[in-house]
C-alpha cells in the first residue's frame, strides 16, 4: 500500500507539472482557437533565454547567477523577451491569418516552432544548463519519517506554483474585461471585430500570457532536468493532458494533468512488467482515445453544437 | 611579331598558373562531416565535431597539413536525425573531384541508415563508441569500424569495473543489478554480453526501460528503490540522464552506486543535475581535461588566434570535446599511413583510407608523440579486429569535473570476441556474404 501510494503521489504531482505547460495551449486556444504546436518550443526558448541572461548579468555585475538581483532581472528581461515574441507572431503571423481556417493555423504554428527552436540555440547556443531555484528536490522528511513515503519537496512546490497559477488565470478568464474579450475573440473573429474588440491588441496579450506560463513551466522543467533542447518535449506530455481536460478548460488542464500524471506512473509500474516496460510514453495517449470516445469535448470542454 | 611574343607568355602564365592551381588543389584533403550542432544532441554535436574540426586546424596551422596535404572539410546538419543523416551522406559524398574518405556520423541510427551503401561507395564508415557491435568482425564487415569499443566491449568493461570496485569478479556472485535503458536500439545493445557476464559471475540483472525521450522517470526510480539492487546501470542518453541522477536522489538511490556508459558520461550530463551527481561514475574511452599537449597545442595554435570551434572555448578539454580530439588523431594518422604506403603529399581515397584503417596501429610510444596518451587507449586494428582495443576507463564526477578512477578495463574479449563472431556469421549467412579470407590480405 505505502509503494502505492508512493507511485500514486509521486503521479499527481507529476501530473502538475504537466498541466503547467498544457496551460500555455489552453490559453491559445480559449483565445484564438489555434493549437499552439509552438508550445514547447516557447518553453525552451523561455528557459533559455532566462539562462542567456542570467550568464550575461553575472558576468557583467560581478555577481553569481543565482543572486537574488540577476534572479529577477534576468526574469524580467526574459517576460520582455516573451512580449516581443507575441508582438512578432501577432505582427507577422496572424495578422495575415484572420478568420483563416484552424488547420491554417495550426499549420503556421508547426513552422513558427521550428523557427524558434533555431532562434532560441542560435542566440544562446547548444550548451546545456544547471538551474537552481533554491527549491531542494529532495525527499519531505516527516512524510519519510512518519509514513516512509518519499514525496519530493521540489515537485510538492512545483506543484503549488501550477495551482496558484492556474487560479490566477481562470479568475483572469472569467471576471476581467480583458478576459471576457478573449473569450469572445475565440468565439468568432469576425463577430469580435465587428462589436469593436481590438483582435489584434488581444492576440499579443493573450500570446504573452502564455509566454509567462512558458517562462514558469520553463524554470519548473528546467530545474528538474536541466535547461535543453529537450525541453520542447514537454509539450508531448501536455497532448493527452488537453485532450482530456478540453482545450478551452484552465481548471480542465488541472484534472486531466493530475488524472494522467496518476495513470501514467501506476500503468508503468503495474502494467508496465507485463508488456516491456517503457509504456509511460504512449498509455496516456491511449487513456485520451478512451476518453475521446465516450466524451470528444474533453471533461471540461465546451460542447460544440452546430445547427442542422 | 611583338603580339605574338606577348601571347605566347600570357599562354605560358597560364598555363603555369594554372598547373600550380590544380597542384593546389590536389595537395587538399577533403572530408565530410555529419555534424549535429541544432536540436536534442547538439550539445554533444557541437562538442564532438567541434573538437574533430580544432584537431584538423592544429594540423592544417601547425604542420602544415599532413606531409603537406592541407585538411578540408564540409559540414552537413543531421540534427542526429536518420533521414537527415542519409541525406548528408549523399551530400557530402563527392566534393568536386574527390570522393569522401570517411563518414562519422556520430549516431547508431544513422550509422545503421547507411551502413549497406558505404560498401557500395566504397566509404569506411567509423563508428566509435556506437552502431553495432557485430561489426568489429572485419571480415564480414569490411567497410564499417566500430573503433575503440564497442557497446559490447563496454558492457563487458562496466562489469569488470564492478567487479574490481568490489575486491574481484568472484565478489559478484548474488549481487542484485539493475539495468536502466532507453527504449531505442543502443540502449539494447549491451544485453546480451550482461546476460551471459551474470550467468558466467552469479549475478543478476533487472532490465527497465525508459521510454524515450526520458524526461520523467519517478516510476522507474520507484522500482528500483522497491528493488533494492546493489548497483544501477545507466544506458541512457541526453536529457534522460541528468533526469535519471535528479530522480534517484530523490527517490534516496546513492549516486556512487549508478555507473553509467560513456553516452552518460559528459559534463553536459551531470551538470543539470546539480548536487545529485556528485559521485556518479561512468565509462570513458576519452578521458575529460586539458593537460594533455595535443589539448594544450590546440589552445596555442588555434584559440590564441581566435580561430577555435568552439563557441564557448571553456567547453575545450570536456569529455565531448576530447571525443572529437580522438576522430581527429584517428582520422589524421590513418592518412598518415595511408600516404605512407600510396604515395606522400597526395590525397588519399576511399579505399586507401580504408586499407589504412585496418593496418593503423596507435601504441603508446606514438600517442605519447601526438601528444595524446592517456585520452584514448591504445588501438592495433586488423583485417578481422575492427575495434582494435575494447579498453574503457572510469570517471567519477566530483561536483565540479570528471576525476579518473580506474586505468583502462580490458573487456572479458573472449566472451565479446565470441559473440561478435557469432552474430556476423548469422549475418554473413542471412545476407549471403562470404567472409574475406583475412590470411590472403596485405
Amino acid at each position: 500500500m505505502q509503494f502505492f501510494l508512493e507511485v500514486f503521489i509521486g503521479g499527481l504531482l507529476a501530473g502538475m507539472l504537466y498541466a503547467l505547460v498544457a496551460l500555455g495551449f489552453v490559453l491559445i486556444f480559449k483565445a484564438s482557437g489555434v493549437l499552439n504546436f509552438a508550445q514547447g518550443a516557447m518553453v525552451f526558448f523561455a528557459a533559455l533565454t532566462f539562462v542567456g541572461f542570467s550568464d550575461r548579468l553575472a558576468r557583467w555585475f560581478g555577481a553569481s547567477p543565482d543572486a537574488s538581483p540577476v534572479f529577477w532581472a534576468a526574469l524580467a528581461l526574459t517576460a520582455a523577451a516573451m512580449v516581443l515574441l507575441a508582438w512578432v507572431v501577432e505582427r507577422f503571423m496572424l495578422r495575415k491569418l484572420v478568420n483563416q481556417p484552424a488547420i491554417t493555423l495550426f499549420m503556421a504554428t508547426i513552422g513558427l516552432s521550428y523557427l524558434i527552436e533555431g532562434v532560441a540555440q542560435g542566440t544562446w547556443g547548444a550548451a546545456v544548463h544547471g538551474l537552481d531555484l533554491g527549491i531542494a528536490d529532495e525527499p519531505v522528511m516527516w512524510l519519510l519519517e512518519r509514513y516512509n513515503l518519499m514525496i519530493s519537496k521540489f515537485d510538492l512546490s512545483a506543484a503549488v506554483v501550477a495551482g496558484v497559477l492556474v487560479a490566477v488565470l481562470a479568475l483572469f478568464f472569467q471576471y476581467t474585461k480583458v478576459g471576457r474579450a478573449l473569450r469572445a475573440v475565440a468565439d468568432d473573429h469576425q463577430a469580435a471585430l465587428s462589436v469593436g474588440i481590438p483582435l489584434q491588441r488581444i492576440w499579443v496579450i493573450v500570446w504573452a500570457v502564455a509566454g509567462f506560463v512558458a517562462i514558469v513551466a520553463g524554470l519548473v522543467w528546467g530545474a528538474r532536468n536541466g535547461v535543453q533542447f529537450a525541453l520542447t518535449y514537454t509539450a508531448l506530455k501536455a497532448l493527452p493532458v488537453l485532450i482530456l481536460g478540453g482545450l478551452t478548460s484552465v481548471p480542465g488542464a488541472i484534472v486531466g494533468g493530475l488524472i494522467i500524471g496518476a495513470s501514467e506512473k501506476l500503468a508503468e509500474v503495474y502494467l508496465g512488467p507485463y508488456v516491456g516496460g517503457g509504456i509511460d510514453s504512449w498509455f496516456p495517449y491511449v487513456l485520451a482515445l478512451v476518453f475521446l470516445l465516450i466524451r470528444p469535448e474533453g471533461l471540461f470542454g465546451e460542447k460544440h453544437i452546430d445547427r442542422v | 611579331m611583338k603580339l605574338k611574343k606577348a601571347w605566347l607568355t600570357a599562354m605560358a602564365v597560364a598555363t603555369v598558373w594554372g598547373a600550380a592551381g590544380s597542384a593546389a588543389q590536389a595537395a587538399e584533403q577533403y572530408i565530410g562531416l555529419p555534424s549535429y550542432r541544432v536540436g536534442s544532441y547538439a550539445a554533444g554535436g557541437t562538442g564532438v565535431f567541434g573538437g574533430w574540426i580544432d584537431y584538423m586546424k592544429l594540423i592544417n596551422e601547425r604542420d602544415g597539413g599532413v606531409n603537406g596535404v592541407k585538411l578540408v572539410w564540409q559540414e552537413c546538419e543531421t540534427e542526429y536525425n536518420n533521414a537527415r543523416g542519409v541525406e548528408c551522406y549523399e551530400r557530402l559524398k563527392q566534393h568536386g573531384e574527390q570522393q569522401n574518405v570517411l563518414f562519422a556520423p556520430v549516431s547508431t541510427g544513422i550509422t545503421f541508415a547507411v551502413f549497406e551503401r558505404v560498401a557500395q561507395d566504397k566509404i569506411p564508415l567509423l563508428s566509435i563508441g556506437i552502431g553495432r557491435s557485430d561489426t568489429a568482425d572485419g571480415r564480414v564487415f569490411p567497410w564499417v569500424f566500430p573503433m575503440i569499443a564497442t557497446y559490447w566491449s563496454q558492457a563487458s568493461a562496466i562489469v569488470g569495473y564492478l567487479g574490481q570496485r568490489e575486491g574481484g569478479m568472484d565478489k559478484l556472485k548474488g549481487k542484485k543489478i539493475a539495468v536502466l535503458y532507453l527504449d531505442f536500439a543502443p540502449g539494447k545493445e549491451p544485453f546480451p554480453v550482461l546476460d551471459r557476464l551474470a550467468q558466467k559471475w552469479g549475478f543478476t540483472t533487472e532490465k527497465i526501460a525508459v521510454a524515450m525521450p526520458g524526461n520523467e522517470q519517478q516510476a522507474q526510480w520507484l522500482q528500483i528503490r522497491q528493488m533494492r539492487p546493489d548497483y544501477v546501470i545507466l544506458l541512457t542518453y541526453g536529457v534522460s540522464n541528468p533526469t535519471a541522477l535528479k530522480t534517484a536522489a530523490r527517490t534516496g538511490f546513492p549516486a556512487d552506486r549508478i555507473v553509467g556508459w560513456w553516452w552518460a558520461g559528459a559534463e553536459e550530463d551531470v551538470v543539470p543535475a546539480g548536487e545529485a551527481a556528485k559521485g556518479f561514475v561512468a565509462g570513458a574511452f576519452d578521458p575529460a581535461g586539458t593537460d594533455f599537449p595535443v589539448i594544450q597545442d590546440i589552445q596555442k595554435y588555434v584559440y590564441a588566434k581566435g580561430q577555435g570551434d568552439m563557441q564557448d572555448p571553456k567547453r575545450v578539454g570536456s569529455v565531448y570535446y576530447n571525443r572529437g580530439v580522438g576522430h581527429g588523431i584517428i582520422y589524421v594518422e590513418a592518412l598518415r599511413l595511408a600516404q605512407e604506403k600510396f604515395g606522400k603529399g597526395k590525397p588519399v581515397t576511399g579505399e586507401q583510407m580504408r586499407w589504412a584503417l585496418e593496418n593503423l596501429k596507435l601504441d603508446e610510444k606514438r600517442l605519447e608523440a601526438i601528444g595524446a596518451k592517456g585520452l584514448m587507449p591504445t588501438l592495433a586494428l586488423s583485417c578481422a579486429d575492427h575495434e582494435g582495443s575494447g579498453r574503457v576507463r572510469f570517471q567519477q564526477w566530483d561536483g565540479e569535473k570528471w576525476v579518473p578512477v580506474s586505468d583502462w578495463i580490458e573487456p572479458d574479449r573472449e566472451l565479446v570476441r565470441s559473440l561478435v563472431e557469432e552474430s556476423a556469421a548469422a549475418y554473413a549467412k542471412e545476407k549471403g556474404i562470404t567472409p574475406r579470407d583475412c590470411s590472403k590480405e596485405q
